[in-house]
């Protein structure tokens, strides 16, 4: 038995004994979802149970060095953790922007003091982050940004608002952009800065969406001191820093088109719709919408498996993630559609029990937002435009 | 295993492109077209195709082959694909070998050897109707004797008219619809009661319609065991599925290049056509679409080596999603090109007639999502 093959069966195994059989079925809302944080609250027992296990392997972050609370497995051994996982459906134990986001670019900008300090803390779920890169003039157009940071002795003082900030209302620190020289070209004179959301001159207020809920905010800081040994890379250069985490959160919105490793959407539909005599499903014309949906959804999984093996092979593309956050956004919105033709009169319900207060017409609503946040549709095709296809002008 | 090419499977691609490149770009398919060729490839190509090995890629090497798989399979179908290269590769190399790879040792010793060496030419007689349907053959094999007896109609058999081995499929037992009942054959082609025809079709490939009337043929013709040849098929199909997968993504990728090519050369209004943000975005949205689409397709290949038993619904996802892709491909290229994209002095046309016809061959798109949707029970 190779070494990969032994690896893969004593994961198969202690999953099997360690992951809760409640953690085995696909996330019907927000609250199936553990983030972390100094307010972290579990919603169940199994909940709890399934990320102190996976948190005391290492787990959380299978890949990131054992140093920083890391599993310290290779890529290989990654894919074939992630493999064993899918297979029996269990859910993420931590999602966290500190993982998707942030950690990356700690790993690869960061001092080792920063290394330190931060990225065991997110490994255990103790410190919840959201990311300060939006202002209310500055969506798309992301280095039009104006929040500045003004010297001050050793420290920054930092004034502006954000927006699109998702979940600040919930967290404990922010990555954040800010103006640190105004003088040159709009993509120079930005740093990259962590602070504490706890620090004085932070506030954030909800904005309701569409969906009923609100995972965004406006971020306000007025006059927020901050040591200028937070900054992450080098002063002016934050937008490297950006750009390198964009790619990282453009790969992870992309994974949004294959969650539905559960079970097949055309027997979800089954469920309310019925079957013919033949046991087809008992809508022709959404039975083929929802086969060529599962075409392109299984396609895109090998994309995502591929674009990862490409990666360790030193052969992707930097600019690859744009073209997958396209794909995996648009294949999500069509997803949920899918969902709501597939619950007819059902799926329709917003405020009940039997519902989970609309948990489905509210996801629904919710994936409208993929296409815009993390960059647009419109703005990721110009990316691959322009940087893969290098047409003119793009 | 990972979703790219290893070092082996990477030379193979290359020294395939090499040759193809090289002696049979696009202008040797359109100088064959033009003088209707009698043959409608190559002859001499196919010899030095298989003295590079490529005609024997997936006999085992006990019978002069390579014993590659069908991955390398897929590589060369690529290459393929980029200059709508006319040879017998599909019909001989991939299905026939498939299927004679299932026979028994005398007719492995008989057939593969001469495959290898280039000598001899298969073709796989399948289709009835206007669509793929299999499990639909009515072709009749009634017991004769010792063997039996062939009666009905094969059309869209690729590479008919020059094959010197046709494997056929037919109805032993059952009716129409069902899967049990069907039986594979080896039949020679100028055998008693056969009609053949060579059908020109839109892309200019070769293709056969064949009529057998009462064709005799004995129980050693039978491939693998009588009335149980649905799996056997299945597995030849599902190959050639994957290979024909393969040579859509090369045909997508090659109009694609040169899609954009165009779009960086060609000027209107003061402007190179590809400043133009609407042209941009459906250029970028192309080039999605063939990247999931060539992953989809090499993973497919890949699980069908492993002899995974996901392969299949791989397989359906591969041959739906690459005829999809292939069919946006041809016709934002032509679309793109204006009207110099319609004129036949220009190559793009004939990418667009191959898509057509690779949609359709061995199932197109509407019927692999069904077959997925089927695998997945609903």
């Amino acid at each position: 038995m190779s070494d990969l093959d032994q690896f893969r069966s004593e994961t198969r195994a202690w999953l099997k004994a360690n992951c809760p059989p409640e953690m085995r079925r696909p996330m019907s809302s927000d609250e199936d979802t553990f983030w972390g944080g100094r307010h972290a609250k579990y919603s169940s027992e199994p909940q709890r149970i399934w990320f102190e296990r996976m948190r005391d392997k290492g787990w959380t972050v299978p890949h990131w060095p054992k140093e920083y609370g890391g599993g310290g497995l290779d890529g290989e051994q990654t894919k074939i953790l992630r493999q064993e996982m899918a297979a029996i459906s269990a859910r993420l134990p931590l999602v966290s922007f500190g993982i998707s986001m942030l950690g990356p670019a700690l790993l690869k900008y960061g001092t080792d003091a920063q290394k330190q300090e931060h990225l065991p803390k997110i490994a255990a779920g103790l410190i919840r982050w959201c990311q300060g890169y939006s202002e209310p003039n500055a969506g798309s157009d992301l280095a039009s940004l104006q929040t500045r940071a003004e010297s001050d002795g050793d420290d920054y003082l930092i004034t502006g608002q954000k927006i699109w900030t998702s979940y600040a209302n919930y967290a404990d620190w922010i990555f954040c952009l800010v103006r640190t020289d105004a003088s040159g070209k709009k993509h120079d004179g930005i740093s990259f800065i962590l602070f504490d959301m706890a620090s004085k001159g932070v506030s954030t207020k909800p904005i309701l969406l569409i969906s009923g809920k609100s995972p965004f905010c406006e971020t306000f800081f007025d006059n927020v001191r901050v040591p200028k040994s937070h900054v992450l890379g080098t002063v002016d250069r934050g937008w490297d820093v950006a750009k390198y985490l964009l790619q990282h959160e453009r790969a992870m919105i992309s994974g949004m088109g294959e969650r539905g490793a559960g079970r097949p959407l055309g027997q979800v539909a089954a469920d309310s719709i019925g079957a013919d005599e033949q046991g087809r499903l008992d809508d022709a014309m959404l039975r083929g919408q929802i086969a060529n949906f599962e075409v392109d959804e299984a396609a895109l999984a090998c994309a995502a498996e591929r674009a990862v093996d490409l990666a360790k092979a030193g052969q992707a593309h930097p600019a690859f993630s744009s073209a997958m956050k396209y794909y995996g956004t648009e294949l999500n919105k069509r997803r949920h559609e899918i969902l709501m033709s597939s619950g007819g009169i059902d799926a329709l319900e917003w405020e009940s029990q039997r519902s989970h207060e609309g948990a489905r017409p509210r996801a629904w609503l919710r994936t409208k937002a993929n296409s815009i946040e993390g960059g647009t549709s419109e703005v990721m095709l110009g990316i691959v435009a322009k940087r893969i296809l290098d047409l003119p002008g793009a | 295993m990972p979703l790219l090419l290893n070092e082996e499977q990477t030379m193979l691609r290359d020294s395939a492109r090499g040759f193809i490149g090289d002696k049979a770009p696009v202008s040797h398919f359109r100088q064959l077209r033009d003088s209707k060729d009698a043959t409608g490839f190559s002859r001499d190509y196919w010899r030095a195709f298989s003295e590079m090995g490529f005609a024997g890629l997936l006999v085992p090497e006990a019978f002069g082959g390579s014993g590659l798989g069908a991955v390398e399979a897929g590589v060369v179908m690529e290459e393929i694909g980029r200059t709508l290269m006319p040879s017998p590769f599909f019909s001989t190399a991939v299905l026939g070998v498939s299927a004679l790879n299932r026979g028994s040792d005398a007719q492995k010793a008989e057939y593969l050897t001469k495959i290898a060496n280039g000598a001899l030419l298969a073709a796989l007689a399948i289709d009835e109707g206007a669509k793929h349907r299999p499990l639909q053959t009515a072709m009749k094999a009634a017991r004769s004797g010792n063997g039996f007896k062939l009666n009905g109609a094969k059309a869209f058999v690729v590479d008919g008219h020059t094959a010197d081995l046709l494997i056929v499929a037919a109805r032993s037992a059952g009716a129409p619809g069902e899967r049990d009942g069907l039986t594979l054959f080896l039949v020679d082609p100028k055998a008693k009661g056969i009609a053949l025809e060579r059908t020109a079709m839109v892309d200019s490939h070769n293709a056969a319609r064949v009529t057998f009337e009462n064709v005799e043929v004995t129980a050693d013709s039978v491939l693998g065991d009588v009335d149980q040849g649905g799996a056997l098929l299945d597995s030849v199909l599902n190959i050639g599925r994957g290979a024909v997968a393969a040579e859509m993504v090369g045909l997508s990728d090659e109009v694609f290049g040169r899609t954009v090519t165009y779009l960086k050369e060609r000027k209107q209004f003061g402007k190179l056509i590809g400043e133009f943000q609407a042209l941009q975005h459906r250029a970028a949205h192309l080039y999605t679409e063939i990247e999931v689409t060539r992953a989809a397709v090499l993973k497919a290949l890949q699980l069908i080596d492993d002899g995974a038993p996901t392969a299949p619904a791989a397989i359906a996802v591969a041959k739906a999603k690459a005829g999809t892709t292939a069919t946006l491909a041809v016709q934002e290229g032509v679309q793109m090109h204006g009207g110099m994209g319609m004129t036949d002095q220009f190559d793009i046309g004939f990418f667009m007639k191959r898509a057509r016809v690779c949609q359709e061959l061995l199932g197109d798109s509407n019927y692999h999502a069904d077959q997925l949707a089927r695998l997945k029970n609903y």
